[in-house]
């Protein structure tokens, strides 16, 4: 099968985010670019404004420690029961990351704004939250089609460069397996220049072809990039595939806890290329 | 037979939401998770059997939404979901609750949490949130909360179907009443105290004219907890599983 649509990396694809990029990235539950995450910090990539669909975990923390962070836009960091985000937490403390705190909703709506190339969504709820005290990009209006006095919140918009999504497996023409995690979709189709997509395996075969798969797939259309990288979500969880690998969490958080420790991490799990060289 | 602090908490939670049709259960929530199961269990064992929906983040089989995590804030938009949980770093007397951080100027707080996730939006559409918070302390329960996430019910022109009707803690259960902004007290886990809960709490809050002590679970209950129901939100909550029910884990 012809493959020319195939990158040969993570590395190659990381290669393609340039500093200052606006990336989209998805919650732990789906599938986390784990891997294109090690390749932008080999890279080292700069100033990136991360926004979390809708909230992050580890993806976030490592680019956050990586010093590849300049804004920061979520709902959440969180490592549910795997432990602390250390450096998330140093980093806001230090003052070197913008902040921009958010709720799920607001940032699904707002990605789903940028799908539709609409320059903003309005949304119920939040008013009354500090969130929006801190959130100058938020706006209250009346909603104009309502009787009496109906507050209601605008949100702009969020239109991406890149998504970045691990996926179980892609098709001979590049179309991506992504079953129901439909946010991976949104988050691709609202990207500017689309989804740079890690997957397990390709196969031979052609999603579009049966029902049964086509509405669960990502069009290689929405696809910027895409390349193998097994074990992709690595230590992050891929469902169906593998589950989170714990112990590796542990020594993370061991080591995440100070600025050396996590230097140390980085050369073991992140830059072993580097070191081989050396 | 002895009753452990979760298994009391997990069954107080069932008896609030067995009136539901649709119970939504967020991250890091395996007590409200087990609460919601049994109730479940409950429901379907009613004559006739009677479904209870879940819908339990970061499980696969309890969960039945096939647009993405965006449906579950549709779902409440709709009036789909009955209840859901909220806790919080801090919480005060009028409802408010804190997930953002606590100490320091925001965003360089001394303290940070995770975020907001989505309770600036649920509190104000799901109509039956139970606040929950294992700590009962000042540290927790607090005058004023350091950063509101999502806002009690107050008298606002704002969209507001939804919001808490009651906050369960390791001592307590308190009601929460919309109209006076003010919680009460309920009934007490037995084995405390109304003083305790007093000396333990930041904030002011009315007393029922006859507070009883929390509703024990009976061995029915218990046997359903500690087999099908640990083993049922071991999926999606291991470690709690292999702490707490370790022969289910």
């Amino acid at each position: 099968m012809s493959q020319d649509w195939l990158n040969g990396s993570a590395d190659e694809l990381a290669a393609l985010v340039p500093d200052g990029a606006r990336i989209a990235v998805p919650h732990d539950g789906l599938g986390v670019a784990m891997e294109t995450t090690r390749a932008l910090i080999r890279r080292g990539v700069r100033d990136l404004h991360l926004v979390c669909v809708p909230v992050s975990g580890l993806q976030a923390d490592l680019l956050i420690g990586a010093g590849c962070v300049r804004t920061l836009e979520t709902s959440a960091i969180s490592f549910g029961e795997y432990g602390t985000p250390h450096r998330f937490q140093a980093a806001l403390k230090a003052g070197r990351i913008r902040m921009m705190d958010a709720t799920c909703p607001a940032i699904h709506a707002a990605i789903e704004a940028g799908r539709k190339n609409i320059p903003f969504i309005p949304l119920r709820g939040i008013i009354g939250s500090d969130l929006l005290v801190h959130r100058a990009d938020w706006k209250v209006i009346d909603n104009p089609f309502a009787e009496g006095h109906d507050p209601i919140v605008l949100l702009p918009a969020i239109r991406p460069d890149f998504a970045l999504i691990h996926a179980p497996y892609a098709d001979r023409a590049g179309n991506i397996f992504i079953g129901r995690e439909r946010d991976l979709a949104t988050m691709a189709q609202a990207a500017l220049r689309g989804a740079l997509v890690t997957v397990e395996e390709v196969r031979d075969v052609d999603l579009l072809a049966s029902e049964e798969t086509a509405a669960g797939t990502l069009p290689a259309l929405y696809v910027a990039g895409a390349a193998v990288a097994a074990r992709g979500a690595w230590p992050v969880g891929l469902p169906g595939r593998y589950e989170v690998d714990e112990a590796h969490f542990r020594r993370y958080g061991e080591l995440a806890r100070s600025a050396d420790g996590f230097a140390l991490y980085l050369d073991e799990f992140v830059h072993p290329r580097r070191q081989a060289a050396e | 037979m002895t009753v452990s602090r979760q298994e009391l908490l997990i069954h107080t939670i069932a008896r609030l939401l067995l009136p539901c049709r649709s119970v939504a259960v967020g991250a890091s929530s395996p007590i409200p998770g087990a609460g919601a199961l049994l109730a479940r269990h409950w429901a379907a064992a009613e004559t006739p059997s009677r479904r209870l929906f879940l819908t339990i983040l970061g499980s696969r089989h309890l969960n039945s939404m096939t647009s993405g995590g965006v449906e579950l804030f549709d779902m409440a938009a709709q009036g789909r979901v009955d209840a859901f949980f909220l806790g919080g770093g801090q919480i005060d007397g009028e409802a408010n609750i804190n997930l953002v951080g606590t100490g320091g100027h925001y965003p360089q707080n001394t303290v940070r949490w995770p975020g907001s996730f989505g309770s600036a939006y649920l509190y104000f559409l799901v109509p039956r949130v139970i606040l929950f918070r294992e700590e009962h302390t000042r540290r927790v329960m607090v005058p004023k909360v350091d950063f509101i996430s999502a806002p009690g019910p107050r008298p606002d022109p704002v969209y507001r179907p939804g919001g808490p009707i009651g906050l369960l803690t390791n001592l307590c259960w308190f009601s929460f009443d919309k109209a006076r902004r003010r919680f009460v007290l309920e009934t007490v886990h037995p084995g405390h105290t109304v003083e305790e809960v007093r000396d333990n709490t930041g904030f002011d809050f009315d007393v029922a004219d006859a507070v009883q002590p929390t509703a024990l679970p009976d061995a029915a209950a218990l046997e359903a907890i500690r087999g099908p129901i640990a083993r049922e939100i071991a999926e999606a909550y291991p470690r709690f599983v292999a702490q707490v029910f370790p022969d289910a884990a």
